[in-house]
């Protein structure tokens, strides 16, 4: 065989194989789907429809990332910032040029179960259809009448400003035959209908793995792990575990507390913050009561993670302790307390705190820099709130009061680093 | 309100220096709307906006009649640098204004006093004259909005930076009068649409 031959041989095996994996790719991506009618008739919607859609968008949060800052409601236009580039929410009103007027309910539930638009593209992943799979055909026709009766605005969709390949249909492509399986939420019937109305609540529109799940270098969460907790993509935000004690984990909590600290933002012995505070606020505040009850026993009923064997103690940077004393003298004793004891119903204890000496310190020092509310719910209408301390203290002081706080009183944290404490 | 005291002082009082405004004594309805802008995004600091986010209209107003109620001595202002043409510029807009290119006089809205117009006009005096001329510079690139009708966005976008370098200049360089308190009316009325001065939802 000369070189010659050899070479077209190798590269007609090739092709083939590319065409193979493409085709492959393709299969993978059209899995799943059901017919869709594009000349379906307008959609007849019932009152209790579209009341049942719109308490369906408040628990799947969607005007969270579908209205911008002190936009219109549902028309789209606030950024996600993800590693890859940000991407623009689309705009949901019933606008036939911008929005999703000449959508019909099959192309709504292709989107919200397949992850494919009105005109066929694949659609981003930052809109969380890896989870929203799991919703019924009765639900997503519910939440296509609420947004169908919403009054139109016509306000075009922003580009997405995403790296190359990231920005291209055929990346997309490859990642969701990668990651993404179209699912349908199936009960388990060894456990309560409760159990499994929460199970369907937080992995379907509940998206809770969006934040509380791990990433893999592609972005893709997973969904075998579960809440084990993450990163935000894009942001230095923490969402800790929700499987785990020394975390988020609420499995040792009565169920009314649970109920309560997502009804109103705050309990007894902890409160939300950052990102979770605008869930609370702009979504599970506005739960019935069932609804948050179901929530909680899937919650309290989570495997639960161990906690992990304690470390042998760091070596102490004395140096450093001192610093973060003197600190947290003139700028943390006068709320927090002289021993970290705060004050019931005002400033959270930060002795024994866990979201203190959780191992990830990316709130804490977002806590400091920046500040920040509860949210303001019926429950909890007057929220202490924590100063912004990005103009008084620089990033190593930060560093140093937080590692005094982790140090002190019986808590546990490891050391503050000075590249932990620069991170915006 | 413990959440307010690094940037605006223990009660709101702030200092005359660096940048960040007082708050006690400014009528509340300019508070309320102020916080709304900063929640909603009509108004850009990065602080403010985080911190506000997810706080109801009723707390905001709460806040803003918290701080409206303060009576608190002002600090004598800090000695100016600037040349007294400058000044004497700064002066001249703010109780004539520039007919010629349409800018009013401050004093026509912000009333005679200077001191601010209930419900929704803030007085001018006793604010640092970086916080002045930055909020002037962001009426001019749009970055400072209000409800429509915005009768502020129609005047910033006519002043050029010496326009607010004298006025930030001269406006930072007068004494608070002992009682300065927001005027409960505009003797002459409002003249343009203002929402500032209308209802607020």
């Amino acid at each position: 065989m000369t070189g010659r031959r050899f070479l077209v041989r190798t590269l007609l095996a090739l092709s083939v194989l590319l065409a193979l994996l493409a085709g492959a790719v393709v299969m993978l991506n059209l899995r799943g789907e059901d017919p869709v009618d594009d000349h379906a008739g307008p959609f007849a919607a019932t009152p209790g429809q579209i009341e049942r859609g719109r308490y369906l968008a408040l628990a799947g949060n969607c005007a969270g990332c579908h209205t911008a800052r002190g936009g219109a409601a549902y028309a789209g236009g606030r950024g996600i910032q993800t590693p890859f580039g940000t991407i623009f929410a689309g705009n949901l009103t019933p606008d036939d040029a911008t929005g999703i007027g000449r959508w019909n309910a099959d192309h709504f539930w292709r989107a919200m179960h397949n992850g494919r638009s009105r005109d066929g593209r694949l659609l981003y992943p930052a809109f969380p259809y890896t989870s929203f799979t799991q919703i019924s055909r009765e639900d997503s026709d519910a939440l296509f009448a609420w947004l169908r009766s919403l009054p139109p605005v016509a306000q075009a969709n922003r580009a997405h400003t995403l790296r190359f390949p990231y920005d291209t249909q055929a990346a997309l492509a490859v990642w969701r035959a990668l990651f993404f399986r179209p699912g349908t939420f199936t009960p388990q019937p060894a456990q309560s209908a409760e159990w499994n109305r929460g199970a369907y609540l937080v992995g379907g529109l509940g998206h809770c793995i969006a934040c509380h799940g791990s990433r893999n270098a592609l972005g893709a969460t997973d969904t075998a792990r579960g809440l084990v907790g993450g990163m935000l993509p894009g942001e230095n935000w923490y969402a800790p575990a929700l499987d785990a004690a020394h975390e988020a984990g609420v499995a040792g909590w009565p169920a009314e507390e649970v109920v309560t600290l997502l009804r109103t933002g705050a309990t007894a012995r902890a409160a939300v913050s950052g990102p979770m505070a605008e869930v609370v606020y702009a979504s599970t505040q506005h739960l019935n009561d069932a609804d948050l009850r179901a929530m909680a026993t899937y919650l309290q009923a989570l495997p639960q993670a161990t906690a992990p064997a304690p470390a042998a103690p760091p070596r102490r940077n004395e140096a450093l302790l001192l610093r973060g004393e003197r600190i947290y003298a003139q700028q943390c004793a006068w709320c927090h307390g002289d021993q970290g004891e705060g004050e019931p119903g005002a400033f959270p204890p930060l002795a024994g705190n866990r979201a203190v000496n959780l191992d990830n310190p990316a709130n804490l020092v977002q806590m400091v820099r920046r500040g920040g509310y509860a949210p303001a719910t019926e429950g909890n209408p007057r929220p202490y709130g924590m100063p912004p301390f990005g103009h008084v203290l620089n990033d190593d002081d930060i560093a140093a009061v937080l590692s005094y706080v982790r140090a002190s009183w019986g808590n546990t944290g490891a050391e503050i680093t000075p590249r932990q404490a620069m991170q915006r | 309100m413990a959440a307010c005291i690094t940037c605006h002082g223990r009660e709101g009082q702030a200092t005359n220096s660096g940048y960040f405004p007082r708050l006690a004594g400014k009528p509340a309805g300019y508070l309320y709307e102020q916080l709304r802008s900063f929640r909603d995004g009509r108004r850009q600091q990065a602080d403010m906006s985080h911190l506000l986010a997810n706080l109801s209209d009723t707390y905001l107003r709460e806040m803003a009649e918290y701080f409206a109620a303060l009576d608190l001595p002002y600090p004598p202002p800090a000695p100016s640098d600037l040349p007294a043409a400058q000044l004497a510029r700064g002066k001249a807009m703010v109780f004539e204004g520039d007919a010629a290119r349409g800018i009013p006089a401050c004093a026509s809205c912000h009333g005679q006093a200077l001191t601010g117009v209930q419900p929704g006009i803030p007085g001018l005096l006793g604010l640092p004259r970086l916080y002045i001329a930055s909020q002037l510079g962001s009426w001019v690139t749009g970055d400072r909005r209000a409800p429509a009708p915005d009768c502020m966005a129609e005047v910033g976008r006519k002043l050029n930076n010496e326009d607010i370098r004298a006025v930030a200049g001269w406006l930072a360089a007068q004494p608070v009068p002992a009682d300065a308190k927001p005027a409960d009316a505009l003797p002459a009325g409002v003249s343009v649409a203002c929402s500032a001065m209308g209802a607020h939802p």
